[in-house]
C-alpha cells in the first residue's frame, strides 16, 4: 500500500531539531537576559537608594518596555529566531506576545483589531498565571494556619 | 480535448499567450528575480493593510498580462483566480473591479496549476477565447492566516517554509503564441497522516509524488519525456521525501526542480527550507518557465503543484494534513 510507503520514508526524513545547541544558545541569552537583570536591579538598589521589592519592579518594567520597543523595531522576532527558549520565557517574551498580536491587529481598528487580539498569544500565560496563583496561594494559606 | 488514462486530459489547442509577474522585495534579490516583471522595494506595496497590497499585487498582474498581450479587459472571457486567504479575499476584490466573469479557485499553493487546468478546459471547448489565470500570495498575510504575527519572536525550525509574496497572470487563448499548454494531470487528496504544520513540504511530497505516478502511467510516458520536471513548493525538505518515495516505487530522475528552492537565494536569504504559497509556484512559472520556453532553452516542461490542504483550526484539533498535486505540461511550439 502507498500509505505504508509514505510512512516509512516520512518517519526516515523525519525533521530533526538541534536541541542541545538550540538549548545552549537558549541558555546563554536567558542567562544575559537575567544577568542584565540582576544590573539594573543593583544599579537601582546601590545607586538610587530604591527598595528592593520596588527595584524588582522597576527592573521588570524595563525589560518589558525594551522588549515591546524592539519588537515594534523589528528586531525581538529575529532574536527570538537565534535565542529561541531564552528569548520566550523571560519577560521579554511575554511582551513580545502581546505587542506583536497588538501590531498585526492594529488595521482592524483600535476596539475589534488591537484591544481584542492583543492576548491572543498571552492569554494562555495569563490564565495559567490566575489558576496557578490561585492553587499556590492555596497551599501557602493552607501551610500558614498550621505552623502559624 | 480528451481524456487519457484515469484523470489526465490532453488538449490541443490552449496557448499561454502572455504571462506576468509581479513580486515582493526579497524575491526580486533572488537569483530569478531578473525574470520578474514589476517589484514593490517593500512588503506594503504602499498600501495600508496586507490585504489591500496582495490584492494590488493580484489586480497590477492582471493589467500587466493585458498590456503585454496588447488586450483590453473585454477581450477577457474568465478570470479564474486564487490565493491563501480566507474566503479568497485577494481574488473576489481583484475582480470586483472589472466587468468579467469570475470564478474563485482555492487548491492552497497548488491554485497556480489549478487554474491553468480549469481554463484551459473553457479554451480547449471554445467556450471563451482568452482566460486570465491568476494567483496571489503575500508574506503577511498567510503568516498572520496560518502562523503567528509577524513580529512575534517564536523560533522557526529549519522545516519551515516563507510564504512568498508575488501574483503570476497566466493569459490562456485559442490564439496560437510559442506556448502550448498540452496535457494535465488533476491530483486527487492525499493524506499520509502527518501533522506538523511547520513542515508542509513533507506533509504534501506523497501528494506530488502520486500525481507524477499518475501522470506517468495515464500518458504511458517516463521521466526523460521531459527536459525538466518541476514541483511547486515542496521545498529542501518536501523535495528529498517526494524522490524517496518515487525512488521506492522505482522511479528515478535527475531533471528535477523545486520552485521553493529555485526562488529564493538560499545561502544568502534566510527562508529556512525554501519558497512557498501560491505565489511561488506563480511567479517561477509565469517568469522563468515563460521565458525559457519562449527562447526554446527548455522545450517540455512538467509542472506538478502541490498544495497542503491545511487548516489552522482543524490543526489544532490534532487533523492530519491532507495534500493535493495537480500537473501540467508545457511546451514550446516555436518554429
Amino acid at each position: 500500500m502507498e500509505s505504508e510507503v509514505f510512512q516509512k520514508v516520512l518517519e526516515k526524513n523525519k525533521n530533526r531539531r538541534p536541541i542541545l545547541k538550540n538549548s545552549l544558545k537558549a541558555f546563554l541569552f536567558g542567562g544575559i537576559v537575567c544577568l542584565l537583570g540582576e544590573v539594573i536591579r543593583m544599579i537601582l538598589m546601590k545607586v538610587f537608594k530604591v527598595d528592593s521589592r520596588v527595584a524588582n519592579t522597576i527592573m521588570l518594567f524595563v525589560f518589558i518596555f525594551l522588549s515591546s520597543i524592539f519588537t515594534g523595531l523589528g528586531i525581538y522576532d529575529k532574536l527570538g529566531q537565534v535565542a529561541g527558549a531564552g528569548a520566550f520565557i523571560p519577560i521579554t517574551g511575554f511582551a513580545n506576545s502581546l505587542t506583536s498580536s497588538a501590531i498585526e491587529s492594529k488595521t482592524e481598528g483600535i476596539i475589534q483589531g488591537t484591544l481584542t487580539n492583543m492576548f491572543k498569544l498571552a492569554g494562555a500565560i495569563i490564565a495559567i498565571g490566575a489558576i496557578s496563583s490561585i492553587f499556590i496561594g492555596s497551599i501557602i494559606y493552607m501551610v500558614r494556619c498550621f505552623y502559624a | 480535448m480528451r481524456r487519457v488514462g484515469e484523470n489526465s486530459i490532453e488538449y490541443n489547442n490552449v496557448y499561454l499567450l502572455e504571462s506576468s509577474t509581479i513580486s515582493g522585495p526579497r524575491e526580486k534579490n533572488a537569483q530569478l528575480g531578473k525574470f520578474i516583471d514589476k517589484s514593490y522595494n517593500e512588503l506594503s506595496c504602499s498600501e495600508k493593510t496586507w490585504e489591500k497590497a496582495e490584492i494590488k499585487l493580484q489586480n497590477e498582474a492582471f493589467l500587466l498580462a493585458l498590456e503585454k498581450a496588447n488586450l483590453k479587459s473585454e477581450d477577457i472571457g474568465l478570470i479564474l483566480s486564487g490565493d491563501l486567504n480566507n474566503q479568497i479575499i485577494a481574488s473576489s476584490y481583484m475582480a470586483r473591479k472589472f466587468n468579467i466573469p469570475h470564478i474563485g479557485l482555492y487548491g492552497a499553493c497548488s491554485t497556480a496549476v489549478l487554474s491553468i487546468i480549469v481554463g484551459a478546459n473553457y479554451i480547449e471547448s471554445n467556450i471563451f477565447n482568452n482566460v486570465a489565470c491568476l494567483t496571489s500570495s503575500h508574506y503577511a498575510t498567510s503568516e498572520r492566516q496560518f502562523r503567528f504575527p509577524t513580529e512575534y519572536g517564536g523560533q522557526k525550525p529549519s522545516s519551515t517554509t516563507t510564504t512568498v509574496t508575488g501574483s503570476g497572470c497566466s493569459l490562456l487563448s485559442t490564439k496560437k503564441s510559442n506556448i502550448k499548454v498540452t496535457r494535465a494531470t488533476i491530483g486527487k487528496v492525499v493524506d499520509p497522516n502527518y501533522k506538523d504544520v511547520q513542515d508542509l513540504g513533507r506533509a504534501m511530497a506523497p501528494a506530488a509524488a502520486m500525481t507524477l505516478r499518475q501522470h506517468f502511467e495515464d500518458f504511458n510516458v517516463d521521466a526523460s519525456e521531459y527536459d525538466l520536471i518541476l514541483t511547486g513548493d515542496l521545498s529542501e525538505c518536501g523535495s528529498i521525501v517526494f524522490k524517496d518515495i518515487l525512488k521506492e516505487w522505482g522511479i528515478e530522475f535527475y531533471n528535477y526542480n523545486d520552485c521553493g528552492l529555485m526562488i529564493y537565494d538560499r545561502k544568502v536569504q534566510e527562508v529556512f527550507s525554501g519558497g512557498s504559497g501560491c505565489g511561488c509556484c506563480s511567479l517561477i512559472l509565469n517568469g522563468y518557465i515563460k521565458e525559457m520556453l519562449s527562447t526554446k532553452k527548455l522545450n517540455k516542461v512538467l509542472i506538478i503543484a502541490t498544495g497542503a490542504l491545511m487548516n489552522p483550526l482543524l490543526a489544532q484539533q490534532k487533523e492530519s494534513i491532507p495534500g493535493i498535486a495537480h500537473a501540467i505540461v508545457l511546451e514550446s511550439v516555436m518554429e
